[in-house]
């Protein structure tokens, strides 16, 4: 039998260890798994690498992580957003490592993992400061930069609902980078608002298929 | 200046003059939003927003807010009819595969060639952040840049070559500011439209890159030609 449900929270991030590369989900605040995010910080894993869209704002997730020092690099596209104050107080510092990656390739370097695939060639970023140290290539008479994969041990997700199997659907634009971020990780958790029967969910309208699922914990809205 | 530069919303409805009838649309942020508010009803625009939803609407009521339902900003909108939701890896795909028919950018600077800076200054004290931005330049299949024709301490933006790093090369079609509507041609900046009682001189003096003219310039309005 197949059941991806735990009971807690602190069963859904059990095992994560120091030096993980963990991706979180969300952008901006919708889709933040704050509650598995504040689940790893009890666990105490350390000398984490963080990716996820911003770099947190305010003093919940993954801004809490960095102000309690759990994190050696975030890996983003936006880590400037209103608010992100333990960011910019640890990069100023030097306590942090920023990686910065365009949006889209951020997202794609995690499908190519998910996918299998060794990376991919992209013109995002081709005439930038960010293509630095990367090979370019001419294709169809524009600069592509290659890109590589990038695959997390874990995956912190958000989502509305899961069977046992771990089948998901999401809400709204709280979807963002959580059905990518399923896929490429070794160990894919899953917060989500209500559990459902086996059968309840359309299977035409799930979003990321249980495969991609390990873990599922309920969580109230 | 005798002339009379148009407001922000003129501006943007200028902008949206240019914006077909069906167009997929992706508005940045910042004075480029102001665009989705002066489109005129009689177009059906789908905008895209590029953390998931295409058929983006306008923010919801107060008390209304959905915040799993947000832009690029952050701030909370609505979805209309026939709109949809996907995931990140999928609203990219649009936007990098020429799927977009148009994006409207803001600048800090913009080349004779096209070039386009708009994600970083040449200010080390904040951690740099790029967002979207260097996907939709160069995925949009019309680039067109909406921006103030010089900083507030009055030097231009419109320049032989950025100085600021770039986000893309060669891909800015055209520019709308206060003063002018300019085309990126092959051979450099090409005005088409510039506000009554602006000269030329008055306009290069705003403007570091030369300047050529269309055979006839039409006066930029706020109401539209």
């Amino acid at each position: 039998m197949i059941d991806k449900r735990v009971a807690s929270l602190a069963e859904a991030v059990a095992g994560v260890p120091d030096g993980a590369t963990v991706l979180v989900g969300g952008f901006g605040a919708a889709g933040v798994p704050v509650e598995l995010v504040h689940a790893l910080l009890e666990q105490g894993a350390r000398d984490l690498t963080i990716v996820t869209n911003n770099a947190g704002s305010g003093e919940t997730d993954v801004a809490a992580l960095i102000r309690e020092r759990r994190v050696r690099k975030i890996i983003c596209s936006y880590p400037r957003s209103a608010g992100s104050i333990w960011f910019e107080e640890f990069y100023r510092a030097g306590d942090i490592e920023l990686e910065l990656v365009p949006q889209g390739t951020l997202s794609e370097r995690m499908r190519a993992a998910g996918a299998g695939l060794g990376g991919f060639f992209t013109p995002a970023g081709a005439d930038s400061l960010l293509a630095r140290g990367k090979e370019v290539r001419m294709i169809a008479g524009r600069r592509h930069v290659f890109e590589e994969p990038l695959r997390g041990d874990v995956a912190l997700v958000q989502a509305l609902r899961a069977d046992r199997w771990g089948n998901l659907v999401y809400n709204k634009a709280a979807r963002n980078f959580g059905p990518t971020m399923a896929t490429a990780a070794g160990l894919t958790v899953v917060q989500v608002r209500e559990f459902v029967e086996l059968g309840e969910l359309d299977p035409e309208a799930v979003v990321t298929p249980g495969i991609f699922v390990d873990r599922v914990v309920e969580v109230a809205a | 200046m005798t002339a009379t530069p148009l407001s922000h919303t003129g501006m943007a409805a200028r902008v949206a003059q240019d914006i077909p009838d069906g167009s997929y649309v992706n508005l940045g942020i910042g004075m480029p939003t102001l665009v989705g508010d002066v489109v005129s009803a009689g177009k059906e625009i789908v905008f895209h927003s590029e953390n998931g939803i295409l058929g983006m609407g306008p923010a919801p009521a107060a008390g209304e807010e959905d915040w799993e339902l947000i832009n690029a900003g952050k701030a909370p909108v609505t979805l209309v009819p026939g709109g949809s939701y996907f995931h990140h890896t999928d609203s990219f795909m649009m936007m990098r595969g020429g799927h977009i028919d148009v994006t409207v950018l803001g600048a800090f600077q913009v080349s004779a060639q096209g070039d386009l800076a708009n994600w970083a200054t040449d200010d080390a004290h904040l951690p740099p952040a790029v967002g979207g931005a260097m996907d939709l330049a160069v995925g949009a299949k019309r680039v067109l840049v909406l921006m103030m024709h010089t900083t507030p301490d009055g030097r231009p933006k419109l320049l032989p070559e950025c100085t600021y790093p770039l986000t893309a090369a060669q891909v800015v079609d055209r520019i709308y500011t206060e003063l002018a509507v300019i085309d990126v041609t092959s051979s450099g900046f090409l005005v088409r439209e510039m506000v009554a009682g602006l000269t030329r001189e008055e306009l290069e003096r705003r403007t570091a890159a030369p300047l050529a003219y269309a055979e006839e310039v039409a006066v930029l309005a706020p109401t539209g030609r």
